[in-house]
């Protein structure tokens, strides 16, 4: 490549550094664990039915969000109608959410008091029950719905208009533009959408145990969770995270497996217009009504508890705000750079280098908080007094737990970019400077700008690695609503979810319109 | 020349602190956050002290014996403040704990004796329910009524896990039978007591494990008399919590002192309408209004806390074959 020595030695540095901080987090905290325990432990039957267990759930969790994905991000997508952006925002919060609010939110609509058990009974007909299976499938459906559509919109998005409009010209039916046009981006799309949600659902365990019904619902990070707790057996706990680990390389792997169409096809960047929009409404707002009235009801139900509250709360909840907020700006800052240079360095690299990027930063969401958590403290105990790091460690892992969905959304714009722009670089020479101020930021305006908002929504909730570090004078919202919720006052602890969601919807909106202002693309 | 004295007073300052010395508590989270006793206890004992208490909040109970361990004696912990009498064989093992003797006149049921912990409060388990609700006498009326009920899930909770030690108390060789009596009964485990009680106050069950003195907080703090628990016959599994001096400490005077301190009459009036427990020591003016009576010493069953440790094991696998099917 026209570039020199120093300038390749600096990506390979830079992006060494990046997968080094990122394996540490994995891999590193996991080994930490084993180090303080007896070496790696020996697993049980139990486990293994766990594990099974667990597996299962994580597939059809992740399986149906995707399929009920396609069709929601494509009515979304496809039509233009009033309040359009806010919807899709709206639609985003409850990935955000803390899970036990959100799951008390759902169970305001679909438990056995719930809202649609209400209106069964007052039509003489019987209480639903979701608790097992079926609960824990809704529940992660409820919270991964949302970032699959969001995925799939930016795919959808990414689309170039023009290829639409020579097919409008040519006369192609929908189906043939699903076939040619879209049905490609999708095989390139959705495997990422899916092992993304797929290892969410595998770390998850409050909502497969509040849900699932008793100790069938047993996941591996609640085994995990016991042999630290109950037993303080740490040689069983890293174990543990490394079977989790084994599953999300798997998973990875498969997905990276199914080959990638090649998209090339550059566009004049102009919006698409759908010349057959009206063709579909009827079926596509229907899709749209069903997802608002599934995800928005259970956040109804949460604001309605909340909202009447939110003056009853303490002033506290202002500083904590301010500090969840600082927190979150910080660990935006830190991961969006991180990102940003990884995905920027192995632009010239294969296609695998980058696969291969990204697939260990997956590993990171593969892991469990509690090892995580342990694992680091274990790495700073004996040089620093935890508590003093409390930001930096909480910033360090919230960038790294978001890095995931930073790097899904970065990465493949930027390889687009390159792949698409790049002979033009090479034929006019252009400076690296102008080459990335013209050409490069433009065009990643909107992916980031997408992905900051994400970053910043999602470190705003994340709680449950840093209980180690805890510094008793930082009080965060997350913390303060989990302390108010074990003093018995669940009403206030409504309301702070309230301030909660707001605040990083909110914060998504913002970073998110900013990227869409003036953006290419 | 301004700048340069700010910068020597900041030093001063720092001195002065660095002076005064500091005690730092181990406890849960909810003891500390500014709806518990945390707060208060801070204040009361810092005013006849002379020194800084630290008290640092690391989970709950499970969580702060982990935090315990994987310090070991580096811990900069003097004292430990929320271990279980459950947990309390496994925080023995470890070997940090110094022996002391705090003496006082404990209101805890079969009274109090142990060389190394210091009860600060105490409770019975309970189902809470709603008021005029159905309710059940026993674990085998429970199990043959038709009462939905919510519990924690051993592995992952103190409640949880005290439920299991209640059960084995009652029932011995019949625990078995109980569980796969309750299993229909149970809408779902939960991972932590908050949870459960929301999804009990959301009206997803009839009644929720919790302790006999949670209606008290409806009562007290809320004016809300509609909640109350279910009397069981055989009896009600207790919990004590307690506090215990690390050998590792640099302050063991002071942390001595800290000890006597949490069983004196100042301490012991905070603790019930903030942690919503028994007090270990009645305090001169008695309980609040509102609150419940203790049980007999014959109702208020409880495991010693190696035979506690002992059962654990089995009694888990006998809920898990139980709930699985």
């Amino acid at each position: 490549m026209a570039d020199s020595v120093i300038a390749i030695t600096l990506r390979l540095i830079l992006s060494g550094a990046v997968i080094f901080a990122l394996l540490i987090f994995s891999f590193g905290t996991a080994a930490a664990v084993a180090s303080k325990g007896d070496g790696f432990g020996t697993l049980v039957l139990a486990d293994f039915s766990a594990i099974r267990f667990t597996i299962w759930q994580a597939l059809v969790s992740a399986i149906l969000s995707v399929c009920l994905a396609i069709p929601v991000s494509r009515a979304l997508w496809r039509q233009s109608f009033f309040g359009r952006r806010a919807l899709i925002t709206l639609l985003g919060a409850p990935f955000i959410l803390p899970v036990l609010v959100g799951v008390l939110g759902l169970l305001a609509v679909f438990g056995r008091s719930g809202w649609i058990s209400e209106l069964l009974l007052f039509f003489g007909l019987g209480r639903i029950s979701i608790y097992g299976a079926f609960g824990v499938i809704l529940a992660h459906v409820f919270f991964n719905l949302p970032l699959a559509t969001r995925l799939l919109l930016q795919g959808w998005s990414a689309v170039p208009g023009e290829r639409f409009r020579v097919a409008d010209s040519l006369g192609s039916n929908s189906w043939a533009k699903f076939l040619l046009i879209e049905w490609p981006m999708l095989r390139g799309a959705i495997p990422g959408a899916f092992v993304l949600i797929f290892l969410l659902c595998l770390t998850s365990f409050t909502v497969a145990l509040a849900v699932g019904g008793g100790p069938k619902g047993t996941t591996i990070e609640l085994a995990i969770y016991q042999a630290f707790r109950f037993d303080f057996d740490l040689g069983k706990a890293a174990s543990l995270a490394t079977v989790q680990f084994g599953i999300c390389v798997t998973v990875a792997f498969l997905a990276c497996v199914v080959p990638l169409p090649k998209l090339g096809g550059i566009g004049l960047d102009r919006l698409v217009l759908q010349f057959d929009a009206w063709k579909h409404r009827k079926l596509d707002l229907i899709w749209i009504s069903g997802a608002a009235v599934f995800l928005i009801l259970p956040l109804a139900a949460i604001l309605f508890r909340g909202l009447g509250n939110i003056l009853t709360l303490p002033g506290q909840v202002l500083t904590a705000s301010i500090t969840s907020l600082l927190i979150a700006l910080i660990s935006t800052a830190v991961c969006i750079c991180l990102a940003l240079v990884l995905s920027l360095s192995l632009a010239y690299s294969r296609l695998n280098t980058q696969k291969i990027a990204e697939g260990i930063s997956i590993l990171g969401l593969s892991t469990s908080p509690l090892v995580v958590g342990t694992g680091l403290f274990l790495m700073i105990f004996p040089f620093v007094h935890p508590a003093s790091l409390a930001i930096p460690v909480t910033a360090f892992v919230n960038a790294m737990m978001a890095m995931p969905f930073v790097l899904r959304v970065l990465m493949p714009a930027v390889r687009e970019i390159y792949n698409d722009y790049l002979h033009l670089r090479l034929s006019l020479n252009m400076g690296r400077g102008v080459w990335l101020m013209r050409i490069v930021f433009p065009r990643l305006r909107r992916p980031i700008g997408f992905s900051v908002g994400l970053v910043a929504a999602l470190s705003m909730g994340d709680f449950g690695v840093i209980a180690l570090f805890s510094d008793p004078e930082l009080q965060t919202l997350p913390l303060m609503l989990y302390r108010l919720m074990g003093a018995y006052r669940m009403d206030q602890a409504a309301a702070v979810a309230v301030v909660l969601v707001a605040q990083s919807l909110f914060l998504f909106w913002i970073f998110d319109q900013g990227g869409r202002r003036h953006s290419i693309s | 020349m301004r700048n340069l004295s700010l910068i020597a007073g900041l030093f001063l300052a720092s001195a002065a602190v660095a002076d005064t010395p500091v005690l730092t508590v181990y406890t849960y989270d909810s003891f500390v956050s500014d709806w518990g006793p945390g707060p208060a206890v801070e204040a009361a004992f810092e005013a006849q002290c002379a020194c800084d208490l630290q008290m640092v909040g690391a989970g709950d109970g499970a969580a702060l014996l982990s935090r315990v361990k994987l310090e070991g004696s580096r811990s900069e912990a003097d004292i430990v403040l929320g271990i279980d009498t459950n947990l309390m064989a496994a925080a023995m093992d470890t070997g940090l704990f110094e022996p002391v003797s705090i003496v006082a006149d404990y209101a805890v049921p079969g009274g109090w004796d142990d060389k190394f912990f210091t009860p600060f409060d105490w409770g019975y388990f309970a189902f809470v329910q709603n008021v005029g609700a159905e309710t059940v006498t026993n674990f085998r009326e429970l199990a043959a009524s038709d009462l939905k009920i919510v519990i924690q899930d051993p592995r992952s909770s103190t409640p949880g896990l005290g439920l299991l030690m209640w059960v084995k108390a009652a029932y011995g060789a019949d625990a078995q039978e109980i569980w796969n009596d309750l299993d229909d009964n149970i809408v779902t485990v939960t991972a932590g007591w908050s949870e459960a009680y929301g999804m009990f106050l959301e009206g997803e069950a009839d009644m929720v494990l919790s302790y006999t003195t949670s209606p008290a907080y409806h009562i007290i703090a809320e004016q809300d008399d509609s909640k109350t628990f279910a009397v069981f016959d055989e009896g009600h599994y207790m919990q004590v919590e307690v506090a215990g001096k690390l050998s590792s400490t640099d302050q063991p005077m002071l942390a001595d002192q800290f000890l006597k301190f949490m069983v004196s009459n100042v301490f012991q009036e905070i603790i019930p309408t903030t942690n919503w427990m028994f007090p270990a020591v009645t305090p001169m003016t008695g309980l609040p209004e509102g609150f419940p009576k203790a049980l007999s010493t014959k109702k208020s069953l409880i495991f010693s806390p190696s035979d506690a440790a002992a059962l654990r094991k089995d009694a888990l696998l006998e809920w898990q074959t139980a709930l699985s099917q």
